[in-house]
């Protein structure tokens, strides 16, 4: 038994030095192996009598097992403070800075037609598109414009030179030709799928696209954003028409207290036309809606008029409606407070930074317009 | 077009204040301006009494003055001649800003004498242009009276007048709107005709289309020279210059009655007959005619021209500018009127060929009334004889007015059918003849005949608005749109929906996205393969933007340089677009275009930057995201268009009728073009190109998840170094359509061990099992039909 007692205090001390888990490991061998100490031992009780092994047998078993123990307590501490010598030598600096991410953004004019585009969609629109490039007779003619009206002029559209067959071509001055495109009676596929053909009245749609004029400021660009919006049906009044806008814009602006009015006005293709302002105040130098005593124009309107929708072909005695126009880009400047119009197309990444939409800025109905 | 508040008085009766009028016109569709308020300006001036002027004991031209001040007795110093005890003046206290000389007044001593304020001439408050000394006012004013007051400045009133509406272009029309609009009551416009004393020795005549109706008559014996008072103030307070009475009382008229005249000094005219004509072509060339304002302009064929001596001497363009040769001057005594109406296309066109936009113009080209033609020669009549005397002659005339506006019949119910208003009947006939117009109300529709001077009203539907807009446009009931059914899904479009998805998912990768102009320089745009003649624009604003794009990518590159330049060179920029491929409709189309220029900043751990494979992963993961069948695309290298690096650039494609995109690093030639410095990678698809979703509803085919592990087998080809990957890697995918799940290239190699002009392409072929795992022999199989295929596209299994 001596010989037990020693060994197992041997087994203990080398235990409880070795090194790393490599040492443990070869004293496991050496111990517990197939030509270890211990299994040495437990290979004698074969040739024991019944009686010497009753008392060796669990002597022997018992070293065994306990020094199995030691072991794997050994190997337990010895793997836990290697890996904790391994983290402490994986330290990593995270104040360094990591790579850098690009942040994209979605530009605020095309941000303000989605949000146009969701609320009009609510209210029943469809969203109808046309050619940037357009006819003299769509752009204007169909529209009711008096030949030499002050638009037509040189001033205000830019036009190509005449082709073979003599006709000018035109840059679409509004996005108004469209409701001429929606509305005309005509047995014709459009030249390309996606541009607005013949619709069967009721009509409901609006157009938002590109559109150009000869002019450059503050508030004017020569090329900008529009919205055209289009109702055809039996029994619309102005009364539909002012419903519209004014609850359009009393969502759009998502701020309280946003006040309208509606003015009369011309325009060759509406008639009755106005033009609806909305309550400012302009005196901080800058314009803020929803509050102040002052009116800031903010589109035109009208009932369609008689001659255009006869020229498209639809009966104004059984048929009437209503049109309007909106700047996409203005009411953005509006709304978001950009002062100048020509920062909108200028690309500069500093202002896209500033007043671009995150990509999760969609419109939705629980969160709001951005 | 501008008026006064006193000049609006002389034909509505009315006491509104200009807030109110203001109010009343906007609402009535008069846009105002802005209202111009003397008042406001010279709001520190106030009437002052000089009590005492003593001479300054230091300086011979100044007096020192006890002024009776609206801020009481105050000692000033002044160096007007004029300043004397007694007289009534303007007084200017300390602090107060004096226009004329643009400086403030503030307190201090004048030659030893401290000035408390100052006396003011017409020209330091700017009331005139020059003055020789201080205002000497009636003594009737009292202390303290504003100087506006004092002065009989009025407020003026600017606004805006819609080309429909030219009876706004005289202070009588406005007049018989405010009066529609409950402002006061319209004073009788009639103007009594003057009977003629002598026929007029002068004729008239008309020919061709631009003068429709010549009326004109003369008056001998008046006395020109400048006109009265208030003849004048009432010009000046709008802007205008007086010259004379018989000129300034032809721009009353204009200003009062949208009424354009001409007085020709008769003493110079030629022969004995005015003609109205159209410009003559001749074979020494056209007619030239130098005008009031002294310049020279030629006449051409479709121009209104007025001549005498026969029809052979231009004294004037008509309805535009009288000839110098004719005008009137303060030596006139024998004067012949012109009131005649032009044809609005013509004086238009006229107009815009000379440069020429005077008052008369601006009327003509809108259409003045052609009733009043005579009306208007009367009442110069009247204004002639009444301020420089003299005896009419009988009135002549030449010509035909055109047709009065045509009797339109109106269901006075229409007014509710079109606008929702509901208005009695009464009140809308009340409405409508207060604005000239003539009701038959017998029967349920009404015969309507608008006035001469309303050539904009054709139909019932303009009868609503005059009815609408009258009874106000704030009485409108806001009335909810009727349902409708909405499409099931959605409203946009399969297109509209992918631009508005691009959108946001080229944001969600870090690019920024741009709009920039439709329009580019015709080299730039010859460069990515446009520039036909067909989209050059006749008039662009400037040859930097005179030719549609053919690509969204030059302006983006554009962007990018300017970026650069200002010290923000790192871009991701993205545009959702059209481009113009001619002028036709269907050549327009809608492209996502973006662009990569990295310059990422270092980095402390020298990671890899962006290059051209990260914007293809942009690229392939944004076509998924719109539905295009990435699977079936095929990269065709080296097809891009010229506009990129041959080398390093690609087609997407279905076919090669089929181009979904074009990607790759710019061409450096094209880079260097723009101004940018390179690498710049890109890509730009064509939106139309993918093709529509084929699956209608919202509902999904049941998912394939296979239960069996998929397992990985490796091989590497050799194939020729100039092999496109994409080859091998199709013909590997495809040699075991049902086990073979994916083949992807993990390595690229040339060196030791690969033959000179070969590359080692290495594939990771996965296999998923999907009845039963895979036998050794049917792995086998697989691997030689792989390896087969490869062969079949020049790759051979490497050893």
């Amino acid at each position: 038994m001596t010989d037990l007692t020693t060994l197992e205090a041997d087994l203990s001390a080398q235990v409880a030095a070795a090194p790393d888990v490599a040492a443990l490991e070869a004293l496991r061998v050496a111990a517990l192996g197939k030509s270890g100490s211990i299994s040495g031992l437990l290979k004698t009780l074969g040739s024991m009598s019944p009686d010497e092994r009753r008392e060796a047998g669990p002597a022997i078993n018992g070293l065994r097992d306990r020094v199995a123990a030691a072991l794997g307590e050994r190997k337990a501490a010895l793997e836990a403070a290697e890996l904790d010598a391994r983290l402490a030598a994986e330290t990593l600096d995270l104040t360094l800075p990591a790579p850098p991410r690009r942040k994209g953004s979605v530009h605020p004019t095309m941000q303000v037609q989605d949000e146009m585009i969701s609320i009009f969609a609510e209210m029943g629109f469809a969203v109808a598109e046309g050619p940037d490039i357009e006819t003299d007779f769509n752009n204007f003619t169909a529209l009711n414009f008096p030949e030499k009206h002050p638009a037509r002029e040189m001033h205000d559209t830019f036009f190509f030179n005449p082709g073979p067959d003599g006709e000018r071509k035109l840059l679409r001055t509004h996005t108004s030709p469209v409701q001429v495109r929606a509305m005309q009676r005509t047995n014709e596929k459009p030249a390309a799928p996606w541009i607005a053909t013949t619709i069967e009245p009721p009509i409901r749609i609006v157009v938002p696209g590109r559109t150009y004029r000869c002019d450059s400021d503050a508030t004017h660009s020569p090329m900008f954003h529009q919205m055209e919006g289009l109702v055809i049906d039996k029994g619309i009044h102005m009364g539909h028409l002012k419903w519209t806008l004014e609850t359009f814009i009393a969502r759009f602006f998502e701020v309280e207290g946003v006040v309208s009015r509606f003015r009369p006005h011309h325009f060759p293709f509406t008639e009755p036309s106005a033009e609806m302002d909305i309550g400012c105040d302009r005196s901080g130098g800058e314009i803020r809606i929803g509050t102040g005593s002052d009116w800031l124009e903010i589109l035109g309107c009208g009932m369609v008029h008689p001659n255009v929708l006869r020229l498209c072909g639809i009966d104004p005695d059984v048929y009437q409606g209503f049109a309007f126009g909106l700047g996409i880009d203005r009411l953005g400047m509006l709304k978001y407070g950009m002062p100048d119009l020509r920062d909108m197309f200028e690309g500069d990444t500093r202002w896209l930074r500033h007043y671009g939409f995150s990509a999760f800025a969609a419109p939705n109905p629980a969160t709001g317009l951005s | 077009m501008k008026f006064t508040l006193s000049w609006l008085r002389e034909h509505l009766d009315t006491d509104a204040t200009t807030a109110r009028v203001v109010e009343a016109m906007t609402m009535a569709g008069l846009e105002v301006e802005h209202v111009i308020d003397p008042a406001t300006k010279l709001a520190a001036f106030t009437v002052a009494k000089i009590v005492e002027a003593v001479q300054h004991p230091n300086a011979d031209r100044l007096r020192v003055c006890q002024v009776d001040t609206i801020d009481g007795r105050k000692e000033i110093v002044c160096g007007a001649p004029n300043a004397r005890a007694g007289l009534t003046t303007v007084y200017a206290p300390i602090g107060s800003y004096v226009p004329g000389l643009g400086v403030t007044l503030v307190e201090k001593p004048v030659r030893g004498v401290v000035s408390n304020g100052m006396l003011c001439s017409a020209a330091e408050m700017e009331t005139a242009e020059e003055s020789d000394g201080i205002l000497d006012l009636d003594d009737g004013l009292a202390v303290g009276t504003p100087a506006a007051v004092a002065l009989g400045l009025e407020a003026v009133i600017d606004f805006e007048v819609t080309p429909n509406r030219p009876d706004w272009l005289g202070v009588a029309g406005i007049a018989r709107d405010l009066s529609a609009a409950g402002l006061g009551t319209l004073r009788d416009l009639s103007v009594a005709p003057v009977p003629g004393k002598f026929p007029s020795p002068i004729s008239v005549k008309v020919d061709g289309d631009a003068c429709r109706l010549f009326a004109g008559r003369l008056i001998r014996g008046v006395k020109n020279g400048p006109s009265p008072a208030w003849l004048q103030a009432r010009l000046k307070a709008i802007g205008l210059r007086p010259i004379n009475t018989l000129v300034d009382i032809t721009n009353l008229i204009t200003y009062d009655r949208a009424r354009p005249l001409h007085v020709y000094d008769a003493a110079r005219l030629v022969g004995t007959t005015i003609e109205a004509r159209l410009g003559h072509h001749s074979e020494h060339g056209d007619e030239h005619l130098i005008a009031l304002d002294g310049k020279t302009y030629d006449l051409g064929p479709r121009m209104s021209v007025i001549a005498d001596a026969g029809g052979e001497r231009p004294i004037g363009l008509g309805g535009i500018m009288g000839g110098e040769s004719t005008g009137c001057s303060n030596e006139t005594t024998e004067v012949f009127v012109e009131s005649a109406w032009f044809d609005p296309i013509i004086t238009a066109q006229t107009g815009r060929d000379t440069g020429i936009t005077s008052d008369a113009q601006y009327r003509f080209a809108r259409g003045v009334d052609t009733g009043f033609v005579v009306g208007g020669l009367e009442l110069a009549t009247r204004l002639i004889l009444e301020l420089c005397g003299g005896e009419p002659s009988d009135v002549v005339v030449a010509g035909e007015a055109p047709a009065p506006p045509a009797v339109v019949a109106f269901d006075p119910d229409y007014v509710r059918q079109l606008s929702g208003l509901t208005i009695p009947a009464d009140r809308s006939a009340q409405i409508l003849e207060t604005l000239g117009f003539g009701i038959d109300r017998a029967g349920a529709t009404w015969t309507v005949t608008p006035p001469t001077w309303r050539r904009d009203v054709e139909g019932k539907a303009d009868l609503v608005e005059e009815v609408a807009r009258i009874a106000g446009y704030d009485a409108l009931p806001a009335t909810p749109l009727p349902e409708t059914a909405r499409p099931a899904g959605g409203v946009l479009t399969a297109r509209q929906n992918r631009a508005r998805i691009a959108r946001r998912a080229l944001a969600a990768a870090g690019y920024s996205e741009l709009l920039t102009w439709s329009f580019t320089r015709n080299a730039v745009a010859k460069l990515f393969g446009g520039g036909a003649d067909e989209l050059v624009l006749a008039n662009p604003m400037s040859v930097e933007i005179d030719t549609m794009r053919p690509s969204v990518l030059p302006g983006l590159i554009e962007a990018a340089g300017r970026n650069a330049r200002r010290g923000f060179p790192d871009a991701a920029l993205f545009e959702v677009g059209p481009v113009f491929a001619g002028d036709r409709p269907q050549d327009q189309r809608l492209v996502i275009a973006a662009i990569l220029a990295p310059h990422a900043p270092r980095g402390w751990d020298r990671r890899a930057g962006d290059d051209l494979f990260t914007v293809k992963a942009d690229l392939m993961a944004l076509l998924e995201e719109l539905g295009a069948p990435v699977a079936s695309l095929q990269t065709a290298q080296g097809s891009a268009a010229s506009w990129w690096h041959p080398g390093r650039s690609a087609r997407l494609q279905l076919g090669p009728k089929a181009v979904l995109a074009e990607f790759g690093e710019l061409h450096p030639a094209v880079l260097k073009a723009l101004d940018v410095d390179g690498p710049v990678y890109a890509f730009e698809i064509q939106v139309e190109a993918i093709p529509e979703p084929k699956r209608r509803g919202k509902g999904r085919p049941a998912a394939d998840l296979p239960a069996l592990m998929p397992l990985s087998r490796d091989f590497a080809f050799l194939v020729d170094a100039a092999k496109p990957a994409g080859d091998l890697v199709r013909a590997v995918a495809g040699a075991d359509k049902a086990l073979i799940a994916s083949a992807r290239v993990f390595d690229v190699y040339q060196g030791a061990g690969v033959p000179e002009g070969h590359k080692s392409i290495a594939i990771e072929v996965v296999l998923q099992p999907r009845e039963k795992t895979l036998a050794e022999a049917e792995i086998e199989a697989v691997s030689a039909r792989i390896v087969a295929a490869a062969e079949k596209v020049g790759g051979r299994l490497r050893g």
